[in-house]
C-alpha cells in the first residue's frame, strides 16, 4: 500500500517536471517587480559574502599578490605545517583558549548573579536606574573603552591611588598594570566583565520574567528562605537559557575578540596578549604574509565549528535544549 | 512584552511578613548593586571631569568625578586640529549614511521574502542565513575588497556591512506580524510592489525601523577596524574612532601617558596627552550618550525579538 503511494507520487512528479519549470519561470515573469527588488542584493551577497571565500584558497599556496592566480605555486598543506610547529602560534592559540575560557566564566557567572540580584529587588524603580548604569558601558566602542581602561589602570589611575590610600603601596611605588604580562587575562576578563556585565544579564532576566509566580508562593509557603528559592526555583527557572548560551560560547571559544585584545597590547604584555585574530592581522596585512594568515583564520574556524557540535552534542546527551 | 523588556518578574511577594534576613538581605542587595554602578560609572565621570579641567591643573592629580579648574580649551583645542574636526565630518557622515542605506535595503528585501507567494523566497532566506555561520575571515575579505577596488574610498564603509541577518529577520518577522488585510487592500487597489513598499509597508515598520537604524548607527560610530584596514593611507576617509585608537596606541607604547605626545604646538596651546585622551574619548562617545534613552528602548526589545527568533 505504502510502496503504491510512493509509486504514484513519484511517477506524478516526474511527469511534472517540465510543467513545473514552466511554471516557476511564469511566475518569475509574473513576479518580476519583486525579483527586480531583490535580486540586486543577492549580487550583493554573493560579491561581499560568497566571493571571499574563494580567498581560502591561498592558504594552500605560496601566495604573492603581484602574481596571478594561475601563476601562483601551490604548497600543499605546508602552511599548516608550518604553524603547528611554530612557537609562536602555539603561544598564540594557549592565549586565545586562556582569554576566551576566562571570558567565559567570568561573563556566565556575574552576569548570572547580577540578573538574580536584579530579579530579587522589590523597587521597580532602582532595578531601572541599575540597568540603566550598567547597560551604558555596552554602547561605547571598544576604543573608548580601552582608553578608559587604561586611564584606570594607569600608574596616576584610580586604583593606583586607592592602593595608596588604603596603605597597600607607597608613594612612588605605583603598578604599572598593562606592563605585567601575566596579569593581561585578569584585566582582559575584567574590561570585559565591566563593559557587557548588565547587558549580559538582559536575557536571564527575561526568562525569570516567565516563571510562574506560584512556584515562588509555593516555595515560600514551604518556608524556603530567599537563597533556597533563587537556588530551586530561580535558577531552574533560567536553566534551559543558560544552556543555550553555554553551547553558543563554546563554540566561540576560538573567537576570544579582537579589539579589547589588540587595543590593550603593548610590547610588555605581547607574551599574553596576542591571540589568534592579532597574529592573522600581524601577519596578513603588516607582512603580507596572506597564506599563513589566512591557514591560521581557517584553523580557528574549524575548530570552532567542531566546538560546536560537540557542545551541542553533551547538550543532547544530558537531555537538554540544544541548538540544532 | 513591557513586561519581558524590563524584565520585571511578574510577582508580587507579600511585604508584610519579611523577616529580618529578608530585610538585611535587601539592604545588603541594594548597598551592592550601589557599588557597582559606582564602579560602572566612575571611570566614565572622570574621564569627563579630566576633560572640563584645565590641562595644566590636572597635572597636580586628585581630580576625581568634578572638575577644579573648569574650562573648555580642551575641547577648543581638539576641534582645532583640522584632522580631528574632519574625522567628525567621516563619522557623521558613515553613521548617517549607512543607516539610511542599510535600513532602506534591509527593508526591501525583507518585504520580499516576507511575501509566501515569491518563488524565490526560500533561496534568498537560505542563501542570507548562511551567511551568519560562515566567515571567510579577516585575510580573505581584505583580499576581497582590494580585488573590488574599494580600498582608500568612503564606501568601503557602507558596502560591506550593507545587509545584516540579523537586521533581515527582525524586519520581517515585523512584517508578518502585521494584519495581511492591509497588504491585500494595496495590491487590490492596483498598486504595484514598488508602491506597496513605500506607501504601506515603509510606513507601517517605522518602530522596527528605528531600531535597525539604531542597530546601524552604533555600529557605524563605534568601527574603526575598517578604516585601519582599508583606509589607514588616507588621512582624508579618517574617523573619530581611529583618532582616538592612533592616540591611545601612541601613549600605550610608553610607560608614561605624559611622555607620549608629539604634537608641538600641544605644549604651545597648554594641553596635556592626558586631556587631549580625555577630551577625546568624551567626544568619541557624546553621541551614544545622546541616544541612549532610545538604544536601551528599542535595543533591548531587539535584543529579546531576535533571542526569540534566533
Amino acid at each position: 500500500m505504502d510502496s503504491n503511494i510512493e509509486s504514484e507520487t513519484s511517477s506524478m512528479t516526474s511527469d511534472q517536471k517540465p510543467t513545473g519549470l514552466k511554471l516557476f519561470f511564469k511566475k518569475l515573469v509574473q513576479q518580476r517587480m519583486l525579483v527586480l527588488m531583490s535580486v540586486p542584493f543577492l549580487v550583493w551577497l554573493f560579491l561581499f559574502k560568497y566571493l571571499p571565500l574563494w580567498g581560502w584558497t591561498t592558504a594552500f599556496q605560496k601566495y604573492r599578490p603581484a602574481k596571478s592566480f594561475s601563476e601562483q605555486e601551490w604548497v600543499g598543506f605546508d602552511q599548516f605545517t608550518f604553524l603547528f610547529h611554530d612557537e609562536r602560534f602555539m603561544r598564540v592559540l594557549r592565549n586565545t583558549l586562556a582569554q576566551s575560557g576566562i571570558n567565559l566564566v567570568l561573563g556566565f557567572v556575574t552576569a548570572i548573579i547580577l540578573a538574580l540580584l536584579l530579579n530579587e529587588l522589590r523597587g521597580v524603580l532602582f532595578k531601572r536606574v541599575v540597568q540603566t548604569v550598567t547597560y551604558m558601558p555596552h554602547f561605547l566602542s571598544w576604543v573608548v573603552a580601552a582608553g578608559i581602561i587604561q586611564a584606570t589602570l594607569a600608574p596616576d589611575g584610580i586604583i593606583n591611588v586607592l592602593m595608596i590610600k588604603l596603605g597597600m603601596i607607597e608613594k612612588g611605588q605605583e603598578i604599572l598594570f598593562l606592563g605585567i604580562p601575566e596579569d593581561f587575562w585578569t584585566i582582559l576578563g575584567l574590561g570585559t566583565v565591566w563593559k557587557d556585565l548588565g547587558w549580559n544579564t538582559i536575557v536571564y532576566l527575561a526568562a525569570m520574567a516567565t516563571i510562574d509566580p506560584a512556584q515562588y508562593e509555593a516555595a515560600e509557603m514551604d518556608g524556603a528562605g530567599r537563597f533556597r528559592r533563587m537556588w530551586n526555583v530561580t535558577l531552574p527557572g533560567i536553566k534551559s537559557v543558560i544552556v543555550v548560551l553555554l553551547i553558543l560560547n563554546i563554540g566561540n571559544l576560538m573567537e576570544s575578540g579582537f579589539e579589547a585584545q589588540y587595543l590593550l597590547k603593548n610590547g610588555m604584555n605581547i607574551d599574553y596578549s596576542e591571540n589568534i585574530d592579532i597574529f592573522v592581522l600581524t601577519y596578513g596585512i603588516n607582512q603580507s604574509n596572506f597564506s599563513l594568515a589566512v591557514a591560521a583564520g581557517m584553523f580557528k574556524s574549524l575548530v570552532s565549528i567542531v566546538l560546536l557540535f560537540i557542545a551541542n552534542n553533551i547538550a543532547k546527551r544530558a537531555g537538554e535544549s540544544r541548538l540544532f | 512584552m513591557a513586561n519581558l523588556a524590563t524584565g520585571t518578574a511578574p510577582k508580587k511577594l507579600s511585604r508584610r511578613n519579611a523577616s529580618l534576613g529578608d530585610r538585611i538581605f535587601d539592604t545588603l542587595n541594594i548597598i551592592f548593586l550601589c557599588l557597582l554602578m559606582v564602579v560602572t560609572l566612575y571611570p566614565f565621570l572622570n574621564t569627563l571631569a579630566l576633560s572640563l579641567n584645565r590641562a595644566m591643573d590636572s597635572i597636580r592629580g586628585g581630580i576625581y568625578i568634578w572638575p577644579r579648574d573648569v574650562s573648555l580649551e580642551n575641547y577648543k583645542y581638539v576641534f582645532q586640529q583640522s584632522t580631528i574636526f574632519h574625522a567628525t565630518l567621516i563619522s557623521i557622515l558613515r553613521l548617517v549614511i549607512g543607516s539610511i542605506t542599510t535600513v532602506f535595503c534591509s527593508a526591501m528585501v525583507a518585504y520580499t521574502i516576507s511575501r509566501e507567494d515569491f518563488v524565490l523566497r526560500k533561496f534568498i532566506t537560505i542563501a542570507f542565513v548562511l551567511t551568519a555561520y560562515v566567515n571567510p575571515g579577516l585575510i580573505p575579505n581584505y583580499l576581497n575588497i582590494r580585488d573590488l577596488g574599494l580600498i582608500d574610498s568612503f564606501w568601503v564603509y557602507i558596502w560591506p556591512g550593507l545587509i545584516g541577518v540579523f537586521n533581515l529577520i527582525l524586519i520581517r518577522s515585523f512584517i508578518d506580524g502585521l494584519p495581511d488585510s492591509i497588504l491585500e487592500s494595496g495590491r487590490i487597489d492596483g498598486a504595484g510592489e514598488f508602491r506597496t513598499f513605500f506607501s504601506i509597508v515603509l510606513p507601517l515598520c517605522l518602530p522596527v525601523l528605528a531600531t535597525v537604524a539604531l542597530f546601524t548607527a552604533v555600529y557605524q560610530w563605534n568601527s574603526w577596524l575598517d578604516v585601519f584596514l582599508y583606509n589607514s593611507s588616507n588621512i582624508k576617509l579618517s574617523t573619530l574612532q581611529y583618532e582616538l585608537q592612533k592616540i591611545l596606541q601612541n601613549s600605550s607604547a610608553s610607560s608614561s601617558a605624559a611622555s607620549a605626545f608629539s604634537n608641538p604646538d600641544a605644549a604651545a596651546n597648554a594641553v596635556t596627552p592626558l586631556a587631549v585622551r580625555a577630551t577625546m574619548t568624551i567626544v568619541a562617545s557624546v553621541p551614544m550618550i545622546l541616544m541612549y534613552p532610545f538604544l536601551q528602548k528599542y535595543f533591548v526589545k531587539g535584543m529579546m525579538v531576535g533571542g526569540v527568533k534566533g
